[in-house]
């Protein structure tokens, strides 16, 4: 902090010394600011861009209260052919819950999409939960051979994309006979890493004294983890949790290149063909039921969210 | 006595991970081992065939084609996004309203891929939304999927799904940076764009390597969008590593796809320690 008041100290006095080399831009920029026009500028910008950033979810919504007819006549040119272009449709002039009705009495295999998708992310998310946290207690809190080792491995494993690890997946999941199974999908979620990695993160910031204090006490191991790891790291927890859901709730790859009954797929791989006036506004409805949850989620957890995402970026 | 209860307070930290890492173990560890290993035998018989996998690939046109797009992709959006989110960041730091407007960018964060796929054709279709506005303007438009302008797409939907995200890093820098060193420079007589300039930026040089690797990794993301929208066989353009690699496994190449799996994975190790490298010494 120090270096920075003497950085503007020094800046000032050679601002004095050789004043007419500051740039004429600077000089205009620094004064635009100070009317504080560039930032209401910039703000403007990034409303515009917001609500550009929110059409699709707002479109998506609005889309799949609409009639047959009234989606026809903003979205025929792409779901009919016919000459002419897709309008932009705002809201629905006589809204209907027709699809979902539709969905929900006449369709017995997007039920059971949706409970697939159900029984991925939460089997994922339980697993998670009980073997991700251990580990990550176990790393932030205990001194054993290879650490450092057993921790680069995690890092690793955390950064490395789905293709790579993803003919390893299916050798395994072969041998284990699990191909075209859910546990094929859910078993490696279990033992992925960046939940381990994140809630490591929160827990190393739980203090050693009150750990070295709750042990004088007589506190045993597994009380430590109960009475102070899960209550104190609970946020770190959920941010995992969160971040979890998200990723499985809308798990492509591994279900797409895993699973070849299509009893088992889940919502996530699920794409409606909207090349037919009676399924396009199924499709709209499906997919509104597909991002309710993910939106859920998102707002009810986005504080933790956004503590998870930080967790993530902090430098080893 | 002391050795031994030294060595049972080692043995406790190793329980906690012990059923983490048996199943790491058996999930990634020795299957990635089997990987190696195939990746240097032939596909029918199993005999060593030295590097020849890795020549064959090298030589085959959809591998170098896949390597140019996601190489291409990487470099044109990554920084893109890296600043867009940094101005973003700025602007929205320490304001009233920042909250509502970084959760409209998050947002997309949210939504599945399915549900993106969908609103994606409707947009960019040959008679689709993006036309119709263009239209407008008396600009013709064109099949945006089918195109050269494919690849500009998936830039656009990468930077709209994680501009959010970054914006939330970036905001965790910003937020590391005392307010008194700011203060002090307003009292030396130093503007915002100076302050911008002098103290920010070097303060976030830390975040930024996060930033770059996280960003990096999300990239990969990006193909489920692509995937949904134009299949396994995508316009060249946007032919990715992750279609090569679904196309190889659906046709049991997996000679080519060990070899080529092995090579990524030393690619990114070496990038991500590169980058740290790199940092480290700035620092």
């Amino acid at each position: 902090m120090l270096s920075h008041v003497m950085i503007g100290e020094s800046k000032k006095h050679r601002g004095i010394g050789i004043k007419n080399k500051e740039n004429i831009w600077h000089r205009v920029w620094e004064k635009l600011c100070r009317m504080h026009l560039v930032r209401k500028l910039l703000w403007g910008v990034l409303a515009v861009l917001a609500v550009v950033v929110l059409y699709p979810v707002f479109f998506l919504i609005s889309g799949s209260f609409m009639g047959d007819d009234e989606l026809v006549r903003y979205l025929g040119a792409v779901i009919t052919g016919k000459e002419g272009y897709v309008d932009v449709p705002l809201l629905p002039y006589y809204p209907t819950f027709s699809h979902f009705v539709e969905i929900f009495l006449d369709s017995p295999e997007f039920f059971v999409m949706f409970w697939n998708s159900i029984k991925i992310t939460f089997g994922v998310l339980a697993g998670q939960l009980l073997v991700g946290i251990m580990a990550a207690w176990g790393f932030a809190k205990y001194q054993f051979p290879w650490k450092k080792g057993f921790f680069l491995i995690y890092m690793i494993l955390m950064l490395l994309p789905f293709q790579v690890l993803m003919l390893s997946d299916y050798l395994v999941l072969d041998q284990l006979k699990l191909t075209d199974s859910l546990w094929g999908i859910i078993l490696p979620g279990i033992f992925s890493t960046f939940p381990v990695f994140i809630v490591y993160r929160f827990f190393t910031e739980i203090p050693d004294s009150l750990i070295e204090s709750a042990k004088l006490d007589g506190a045993r191991e597994w009380q430590l983890f109960w009475h102070i790891a899960l209550p104190i790291g609970s946020s770190g927890i959920i941010a995992s949790m969160v971040l979890g859901f998200l990723e499985y709730w809308s798990l492509i790859e591994q279900p797409m290149t895993f699973l070849k009954d299509k009893s088992l797929f889940p919502l996530s791989i699920f794409l409606p063909d909207i090349t037919a006036v009676s399924k396009s506004g199924m499709a709209f409805a499906a997919s509104v039921i597909t991002f309710f949850p993910a939106i859920l989620v998102f707002l009810g957890g986005q504080d933790y969210l956004e503590q998870g995402i930080m967790a993530g970026a902090v430098k080893e | 006595m002391i050795q031994h209860h030294q060595n049972c307070k080692n043995l406790r930290g190793l329980i906690w991970i012990l059923p983490s890492f048996l199943g790491v173990l058996v999930f990634y560890l020795l299957p990635y081992a089997d990987v190696v290993r195939r990746s240097f035998t032939g596909a029918v018989e199993n005999s060593f065939v030295g590097l020849e996998n890795y020549r064959a690939i090298l030589g085959n046109t959809a591998f170098c084609l896949a390597v140019k797009n996601t190489f291409l992709f990487t470099v044109i959006c990554i920084p893109i996004l890296i600043v867009a989110a940094l101005v973003c960041a700025a602007v929205l730091d320490r304001s009233k309203y920042g909250g509502i407007v970084k959760s409209a960018f998050l947002m997309p964060m949210a939504l599945p891929a399915v549900s993106v796929a969908l609103m994606w054709r409707l947009l960019f279709h040959g008679q689709g939304m993006v036309n119709q506005c263009l239209g407008n303007f008396g600009i013709q438009g064109c099949d945006w999927m089918n195109g050269k302008n494919a690849f500009w797409i998936l830039v656009g939907s990468y930077i709209w799904k994680n501009l959010g995200y970054d914006i939330v890093l970036w905001m965790a820098g910003l937020s590391g940076i005392s307010e008194n060193i700011y203060e002090a420079a307003r009292v030396d007589g130093a503007g915002e764009w100076q302050c911008f300039l002098k103290i920010t930026l070097p303060n976030l040089k830390p975040s930024l390597y996060t930033i770059t690797v996280l960003s990096f990794l999300n990239s990969f993301k990006v193909f489920r969008e692509s995937y949904l929208v134009a299949g396994d066989y995508p316009h060249e353009s946007i032919y990715m590593m992750q279609h090569l690699f679904n196309n190889w496994f659906r046709n049991f190449s997996f000679d080519k796809m060990a070899a080529a799996a092995v090579m990524e994975s030393v690619v990114m190790l070496v990038f991500i320690l590169l980058l740290q490298k790199v940092w480290d010494r700035k620092e």
